[in-house]
């Protein structure tokens, strides 16, 4: 494989374009809602329509309007067709000759689409995640033979550190240092791990982009190992996630095939081999430490730092060690150049964030923003505010690690420092929305709920700290708790938050503590009388 | 590795390989870790694969893992109880996953699982009496474009209500 043969597929692929092109969305959630089933019937109705030299039904990625699902778009009449079923999918294909169809329609226009910009989501929807040839038609793998050619190491690491892409895993560590802190260690065997273990519950970025464009992943891995030196890749991926882990063998084969992967990937001297490592429902294996461990099929136990992957990781290895949508921006950033992506976004916080939106809001999905977007203008304009006419009391982002962010601060732009400052973090990009029915407390206590139970054991603030935790959350939602109840749990939140030993535990308090921060007067509402607050609260009923 | 089984251990080494032997399922095992080189590192996959050829992963199974991947029979037993996605204890006829992540949560998926759990006597992780029907809690499968979102034999339903799930599990019960 040369650049020559890559622009050849492109061309032929190009050329085989037939006239109308018909996408149709075969991601997680439109499967699940019989996306399959309408993709087959438009076959057949456009072969019952001897249209099958102009019309071509496309599998594609993630649409973006899950809550609508099925979608089908066609691109020739400018038409977004929600909520198709089999019944009415033929009915699209009659449009295409003048009739009527009878499936709803949604503007595609709208400000939840219009208001997108995609990087990472480019491909999403567009091209088949099943085909590499259709990623190379959209200039796939064209980054990756550039690097390859005409690039150092060096001046990869450099590139990196220009754009200013931060991890997209949600601590925003800067990506450029660590790719220059992994290709500095010595070591003859390196490795390069992509974080797929989105464990994060109420996120489905990293699913969408794994079964809606594998390949770009695979092309930023193969960037990032030539700059570190490494020769082998592991992705390690949920088990919840089937379909993306079919798409991902799918890509993979087909990339080893066109050596794409594999021994001297465009005839040059570089080898880069990719794993797929499925996980077994462990959500302190996002951690770093802990997902290495778990891919040396041990138990994803974190592990203190340093040392760092960096230096000794995997396999005691230098290892390096980002999120999927940190690697799915690479292959963009070297086609576009690290000036074009430094532009977009705030002073510290560069690019793009695809933020999976879910709760009570009226359309659902992915949207991916720059980044310094205001978080009004996410789910007011684009998300289009609370179904039912309610109102939005509060954002969560960041899962479990997170907090909310109550609806006087709608205003703040998402970004790193900015969510920092209320307490939350941006983490992976989910973002529950919550209005007037939900209960701040009990949503506290789901978290805590879920923290003690993933926690894995191993330092005892954690362990134990969030079941105490936990105890204290639920006494207070049975309106059993006393004023000195809510102080322990501060107190509790401080220990846990500064000893222990990773992620899960340190940043488990943040959901209580910023529901705490915004939301107070719910929990006192739920409190008994007690000697400092003699009259309690616990008969007022709550709100 | 093996040195560390005291006798009586390997006489029960010996009755789970002749056990295997008998069993075209453990032959497929056997071939999965073979493609993994008998890789210590694969244990994870391979326990995956276990559990696909036989529904859970009992004593036996998992001694018999220990034994073809050499490692000590306490790594593979820590393994197989630390992660969620396994499962020691047979399941039902069919299973009932319910998801629990954020955006199911609070579109209400906890009230899912108390009609679930009251009409059929049957907690988050159990089995019905009649063997029919495993409920189990999932934490987030990554629709929650859809939520709440319920897995019934493997196949995701979106936009559940306890009404439907009620439905579906009759349907199972009834047959």
């Amino acid at each position: 494989m040369i650049l020559n043969d890559l622009l050849q597929i492109k061309e032929k692929e190009q050329a085989a374009r037939k006239k109308i092109v018909l996408r149709c969305c075969l991601a997680a959630g439109c499967m699940s809602s019989g996306s399959k089933g309408v993709k087959e019937q438009l076959e057949k109705a456009v072969a019952e329509a001897g249209l099958q030299n102009d019309v071509e039904v496309r599998g594609v990625g993630c649409m973006k309007l899950c809550c609508e699902g099925p979608l089908v778009a066609d691109d020739s009449n400018d038409a977004l067709y929600v909520k198709v079923n089999s019944k009415n999918a033929p009915s699209i294909i009659a449009a295409l000759k003048g009739g009527k169809a009878e499936a709803d329609q949604t503007d595609p226009h709208a400000p939840f689409f219009a208001n997108q910009f995609s990087i990472v989501l480019a491909n999403s929807g567009l091209v088949d995640p099943e085909r590499v040839e259709s990623y190379i038609a959209a200039d796939g793998y064209q980054a990756l033979h550039e690097v390859l050619h005409e690039m150092t190491p060096k001046e990869v690491v450099e590139t990196m550190v220009k754009c200013g892409l931060r991890g997209r895993g949600g601590a925003g560590f800067p990506t450029g240092l660590k790719w220059g802190t992994v290709a500095k260690s010595a070591g003859a065997k390196k490795y390069v791990i992509c974080n797929a273990d989105e464990g994060d519950p109420g996120a489905f970025m990293d699913r969408s982009v794994l079964e809606s464009d594998p390949h770009s992943v695979l092309e930023g891995m193969a960037i990032a190992a030539y700059a570190v030196g490494a020769d082998q890749g592991y992705i390690y991926v949920r088990a919840e996630y089937p379909l993306a882990i079919a798409r991902l063998q799918i890509a993979i084969k087909q990339a080893k095939q066109m050596s794409l992967l594999g021994a001297g990937i465009f005839e040059s001297p570089f080898n880069f081999n990719v794993d797929l490592r499925i996980g077994a429902g462990a959500f302190v294996c996002g951690e770093e430490t802990a997902l290495m461990s778990s891919v040396e099929g041990k138990r994803g136990v974190p592990r203190p730092r340093p040392p760092f992957p960096a230096e000794s990781g995997l396999f005691g290895c230098p290892t390096l060690l980002n999120n999927v949508e940190t690697f799915a921006n690479v292959p963009t950033i070297f086609r576009k150049g690290a000036d074009w992506f430094a532009k977009i976004g705030t002073e510290k916080s560069k690019g793009t964030k695809v933020f999976a939106l879910a709760g009570k809001i009226k359309n659902t999905g992915l949207l991916e923003v720059p980044m310094g977007t205001p978080l009004r203008a996410i789910v007011e304009e684009m998300g289009g505010g609370a179904p039912d006419g309610g109102a939005i009391k509060a954002v969560q982002t960041g899962g479990p690690s997170g907090g909310c962010i109550p609806a006087q601060h709608l205003d703040t732009p998402v970004d790193y420092e900015s969510l920092g400052k209320l307490g939350s973090i941006m983490g992976s990009g989910g973002m529950i929305v919550m209005d007037d029915t939900t209960n701040m407390v009990e949503i506290a206590r789901f978290f805590m709920e879920f923290c003690m139970d993933e926690s894995c054991g191993k330092c005892i603030p954690c362990r134990a700290g969030t079941t105490q935790m936990y105890r204290l959350l639920d006494k207070i939602a049975n309106r059993q708790a006393t004023a000195r109840d809510i102080e322990k749990l501060e107190e509790l939140c401080d220990l846990v938050r500064n000893t222990s030993l990773c992620g899960l535990g340190q940043t488990a308090p943040n959901p209580t503590l910023s529901t705490l921060r915004f939301f107070r007067h719910e929990y006192e509402a739920l409190l008994l009388p007690d000697r400092h607050n003699p009259n309690g609260n616990g008969s007022v009923k709550h709100v | 590795m093996n040195a560390c089984f005291a006798k009586p251990q390997k006489k029960r080494i010996q009755a789970v390989l002749d056990l295997a032997s008998g069993d075209k399922r453990y032959k497929i095992l056997e071939v999965h870790m073979k493609k993994h080189q008998y890789r210590q590192d694969a244990l994870i996959e391979v326990l995956h694969k276990a559990q696909e050829l036989f529904g859970y992963l009992e004593d036996d199974l998992l001694l018999f893992v220990s034994v073809k991947l050499k490692l000590p029979p306490s790594r593979v037993f820590g393994v197989a109880t630390f992660y969620h996605f396994f499962q020691l204890q047979p399941q039902g006829e069919h299973t009932c996953v319910v998801c629990l992540g954020t955006a199911c949560y609070v579109k209400g998926a906890d009230k899912i699982i108390d009609a679930i759990t009251r009409k059929f006597n049957v907690r988050p992780g159990e089995t019905t009496a009649d063997n029919q029907v495993s409920l189990l809690t999932a934490r987030c499968i990554g629709a929650c474009g859809i939520a709440p979102a319920v897995v019934y034999d493997g196949t995701v339903t979106p936009r559940t209500t306890p009404e439907s799930a009620l439905e579906q599990i009759n349907q199972w019960v009834q047959k």
